[in-house]
């Protein structure tokens, strides 16, 4: 028996050490707060922000937020998520369609969609109306841009060959231009959860009387940084698990293909 | 005739370039064609023409057997469907996957019925784009150089496939090849293009099987050779 490699135990301790050196900052972090050298107003202790998490959680207070923000993402991705497919299967599948769609499109696209938000209020006010417009403006091109690229990059030659066996118009979008052009809109809805997570944290400082924003809004008038860092930590966590969710939802629609990004398989 | 090919003054241009030229060409029923010509001889254009993928311009008389089923130069295979829904392609009816099923084991990948295609080899790819092909029994099969990018081993065996699966079948075939031998291996008939028309037809007499080593291989491949402006020393 050939001696096993001792690489898998080496990486497994390298591994373990990358968490070293954040540890010895948190550690020093709460150190200095204990001895005074941070004040709780510049920055609340580790076990402080531990202590909010636990408070705002029991009291149900987080929860309660944490669900306003979300279905205020969720409406506002719906929305992008629909308007960007719409406009991407116009512009993609249609000359005329592409004429019509994509120079606005691309015209709005170079507009910093954030710097809306003034306009936005004069609009549409300050309750929810321009909170989920603004995720839903922000989250519609992406999805757009990737759906109309797709399509446009799907392999002519497989089109063809679908042409010569028969399929019309209706089929050769069914079964080829559709799937061909799926990858590329699976990124454009992982961009696209993105933007809209980072639409919410702006859209949320418009006057909020509820959501995570308003929480961070509450607590600043408070002086009450251990809230805010957990409220940060919270969207951090949104846009971890946002991102797994689409990875999974991609690796159950690509399943097969193996070689899709190289585009070999033809 | 029902299963014939017939064609009349097909012209075809690209700007200034003409690309077929007044071409007549006819097949008999379960006739196997080949056609030879070096690249830029208007081979692929024609196939396209007769495929429905390039236009038929209107001076043009054009009749085909139906159905019609191609095989490309690549395999084609969409890698979203498995290996059995890609052979069923456009089929209709009950039964598909039965008749896809018999079709690959036509070819020797029954037991790939759910594979993905791009598990495949080149070789194994481009059988199961032949049993796409013939799972709809065609009236007319067109080949666009559809083993010039396998290796010579593999493309041997696809020789001795095809010829095997034309005992079965009796589509009239076109099959576009660069390669002097498999056309001399396969077809009936070996046809010359060049500027778009046919400088040559040459009727390929010898019996099934054949063998390079078969008398008459060499003088028919110096005759074709000839007329595609090489020179064997």
């Amino acid at each position: 028996m050939p001696p096993s490699p001792p690489a898998p135990r080496g990486a497994r301790r390298r591994a373990l050490r990358r968490y070293v050196s954040p540890l010895l900052l948190i550690a020093l972090w709460q150190a200095a707060a204990m001895a005074g050298l941070i004040s709780p107003r510049t920055l609340a202790a580790p076990s402080a922000i531990m202590a909010a998490a636990w408070d705002l959680s029991v009291t149900g207070a987080l929860p309660y937020h944490l669900l306003v923000s979300l279905a205020r993402v969720a409406a506002g991705l719906a929305i992008g998520l629909g308007t960007g497919t719409g406009l991407g299967l116009v512009a993609g599948l249609s000359r005329n369609g592409e004429d019509a769609v994509d120079a606005p499109l691309q015209m709005l696209r170079t507009l910093p969609f954030l710097g809306l938000v003034p306009l936005f209020i004069l609009w549409f006010g300050i309750g929810e109306t321009p909170k989920i417009a603004l995720i839903a403006l922000g989250t519609t091109f992406p999805i757009y841009l990737n759906l109309f690229a797709g399509i446009r990059g799907v392999d002519r030659r497989l089109v063809e060959a679908a042409q010569v066996f028969g399929l019309d118009r209706r089929g050769q979008i069914r079964h080829v231009i559709l799937p061909g052009a799926l990858p590329s809109a699976l990124v454009g809805l992982r961009y696209a959860v993105g933007v809209g997570l980072l639409s919410l944290v702006v859209a949320e400082q418009i006057n909020a009387d509820a959501g995570i924003g308003f929480l961070i809004n509450d607590a600043r008038d408070f002086l009450r940084t251990d809230v805010i860092v957990v409220c940060l930590l919270v969207y951090a966590l949104l846009g971890l698990v946002a991102d797994a969710l689409v990875r999974g939802l991609e690796r159950r629609a690509l399943r097969g293909r193996p070689t899709l990004l190289a585009g070999s398989a033809v | 005739m029902s299963g014939s090919v017939r064609i009349r003054n097909l012209s075809r241009g690209f700007g200034a370039r003409i690309v077929l030229d007044r071409l007549d060409l006819d097949l008999a029923p379960g006739e196997h064609v080949a056609l030879l010509g070096r690249s830029g001889s208007g081979k692929t254009t024609l196939l396209r023409t007769l495929a429905g993928l390039d236009p038929v311009p209107d001076d043009a008389e054009i009749q085909l057997p139906r159905p019609l089923a191609m095989v490309f130069q690549e395999p084609r295979l969409l890698p979203w469907k498995p290996v059995w829904q890609n052979v069923a392609l456009g089929l209709e009816g009950a039964d598909i996957r039965a008749r896809a099923e018999r079709a690959l084991r036509e070819v020797g990948l029954a037991g790939h019925l759910d594979a993905w295609p791009a598990t495949l080899s080149g070789g194994e790819a481009q059988r199961v784009a032949l049993a796409r092909a013939l799972v709809r029994e065609p009236g007319l099969l067109l080949l666009d150089e559809p083993f010039a990018a396998l290796d010579a081993l593999t493309r041997l065996r696809m020789h001795a496939l095809v010829a095997d699966l034309w005992r079965v079948h009796a589509p009239t075939t076109l099959i576009v090849t660069h390669d002097v031998d498999e056309a001399i291996l396969l077809a009936d008939r070996a046809v010359v293009l060049e500027g778009g028309r046919i400088v040559a037809d040459i009727v390929i007499d010898l019996d099934h099987p054949r063998r390079h080593g078969d008398p008459g291989f060499a003088a028919l491949r110096q005759r074709l050779l000839a007329r595609l402006g090489v020179v064997e020393g």
